[in-house]
C-alpha cells in the first residue's frame, strides 16, 4: 500500500440517493457503508482506481449543528462546492451511456483545448467535469 | 427580506441552479424570465428575486457575464470575425456588443483580441473550462450604473433591475 490521499468526501443531500447515483448511474462500487446511530460512513470507489475512495456524507448532527448543516445543504444545492473532475477514455461514449441512465448533464461534450469535456451534476448539485484523457 | 445563505430551501436552490446551468450551457440563446422560471419551477413573479438572493446577481446580469466570458474566449482563441462573435454569443447588433463589451471589460473587442494575441501563453495544467470561468467578468453593478458612474453622474442610482 503506497502512501497518499485515500478518501475525499462530498456533501450530499441524501446518502441513499447519492449511492444510487454514483453506483447505478456512474458505475462506482461501494467500498464502505457502516452506520453508528444516525451517522453513516459511506464511501464509493471508481472501478479502476482501487486506492482512492469518494466519501458521500450528509452534513448534520452529531458532527455539525443543524444551522451549519442547513448552510452546507444550501451551498451544495447552489453548486458552490469545489470542482470535481472525472477522467474518461471516451467522453462522448461516456456521455451517451450516462445520459441514457438519466444523468443531468450541464454541458454537452465539447472539443476544446486538445481534448473533449462535458459537465454533469449529481442529484445534490455537486458539479463534475468529465474530461477525456489526452492520448 | 433576509438574504442569509440558509434562508432559502435547498430544494428551491437546486432548481434555481438548474436555470443557471441552462444559461451556462446556452448563453447565446434568449432567456426571458418566463423560460427561466419554468426551468426552475418557480413563478415568474418570484424568479428574479429568488435567483438574485441565491447567486448574488440578477439573472440577466449573470447571463451577460457568461456572454462576455465566451466572447472573450472566442476573441482570444479563434479567428472568427468580431461580427460573427457578436452574433454567436447572443447579441442582436454589433454596436450593442461592442459598447457593452467595452463598458464591462474596459476595452473594445478588437483591442482585447490584439492584446491577448501578443500575450499568448501556455495555460498550463488548469483544465480549460475552469480557466475560462476564472476570467469571467465580476460584474457587481449594472452596466447602466457603470456607464453612469464613468460619465461622472452618480446622483441617481437606477431603480430598475436591468443588465
Amino acid at each position: 500500500m503506497s502512501p497518499g490521499v485515500e478518501v475525499v468526501g462530498l456533501y450530499v443531500r441524501d446518502q441513499d440517493e447519492a449511492l444510487a447515483f454514483y453506483v447505478d448511474k456512474l458505475g462506482f462500487h461501494v467500498h464502505t457503508d457502516v452506520r453508528n446511530g444516525d451517522y453513516r460512513w459511506l464511501t464509493v470507489q471508481h472501478p479502476e482506481q482501487p486506492s482512492f475512495q469518494l466519501g458521500l456524507f450528509t452534513p448534520g448532527p452529531p458532527v455539525l449543528d443543524a444551522q451549519t448543516a442547513q448552510t452546507l445543504h444550501a451551498l451544495v444545492a447552489k453548486g458552490a462546492m469545489p470542482p470535481l473532475v472525472l477522467k474518461v477514455d471516451d467522453c462522448r461514449a461516456a456521455h451517451d451511456r450516462m445520459l441514457a441512465r438519466g444523468v443531468e448533464f450541464t454541458q454537452e461534450p465539447m472539443d476544446r483545448y486538445g481534448t473533449v469535456d462535458a459537465g454533469f451534476r449529481d442529484p445534490s448539485g455537486n458539479g463534475w467535469k468529465m474530461i477525456e484523457a489526452r492520448r | 427580506m433576509s438574504g442569509g445563505p440558509a434562508s432559502q430551501e435547498p430544494q428551491l436552490l437546486r432548481r434555481l441552479l438548474r436555470a443557471k446551468d441552462r444559461m451556462d450551457a446556452a448563453s447565446h440563446e434568449d432567456w426571458p424570465v418566463r423560460r427561466l422560471a419554468r426551468v426552475s419551477g418557480v413563478s415568474e413573479a418570484h424568479f428574479a428575486r429568488s435567483f438574485k438572493q441565491a447567486f448574488g446577481v440578477p439573472p440577466h446580469r449573470y447571463l451577460l457575464t457568461r456572454r462576455i466570458e465566451r466572447a472573450t474566449a472566442l476573441l482570444r482563441d479563434t479567428d472568427l470575425s468580431i461580427t460573427e462573435i457578436a452574433f454567436d454569443t447572443g447579441w442582436e447588433s454589433l454596436g450593442t456588443f461592442g459598447r457593452t463589451f467595452r463598458d464591462v471589460t474596459g476595452e473594445s473587442p478588437g483591442t482585447l483580441r490584439a492584446r491577448t494575441r501578443t500575450a499568448a501563453h501556455e495555460p498550463g495544467r488548469v483544465p480549460g473550462c475552469f480557466l475560462s470561468a476564472a476570467h469571467r467578468p465580476d460584474l457587481t453593478i449594472a452596466v447602466s450604473e457603470k456607464r453612469r458612474r464613468q460619465a461622472g453622474d452618480i446622483t441617481e442610482p437606477s431603480q430598475k433591475e436591468v443588465l
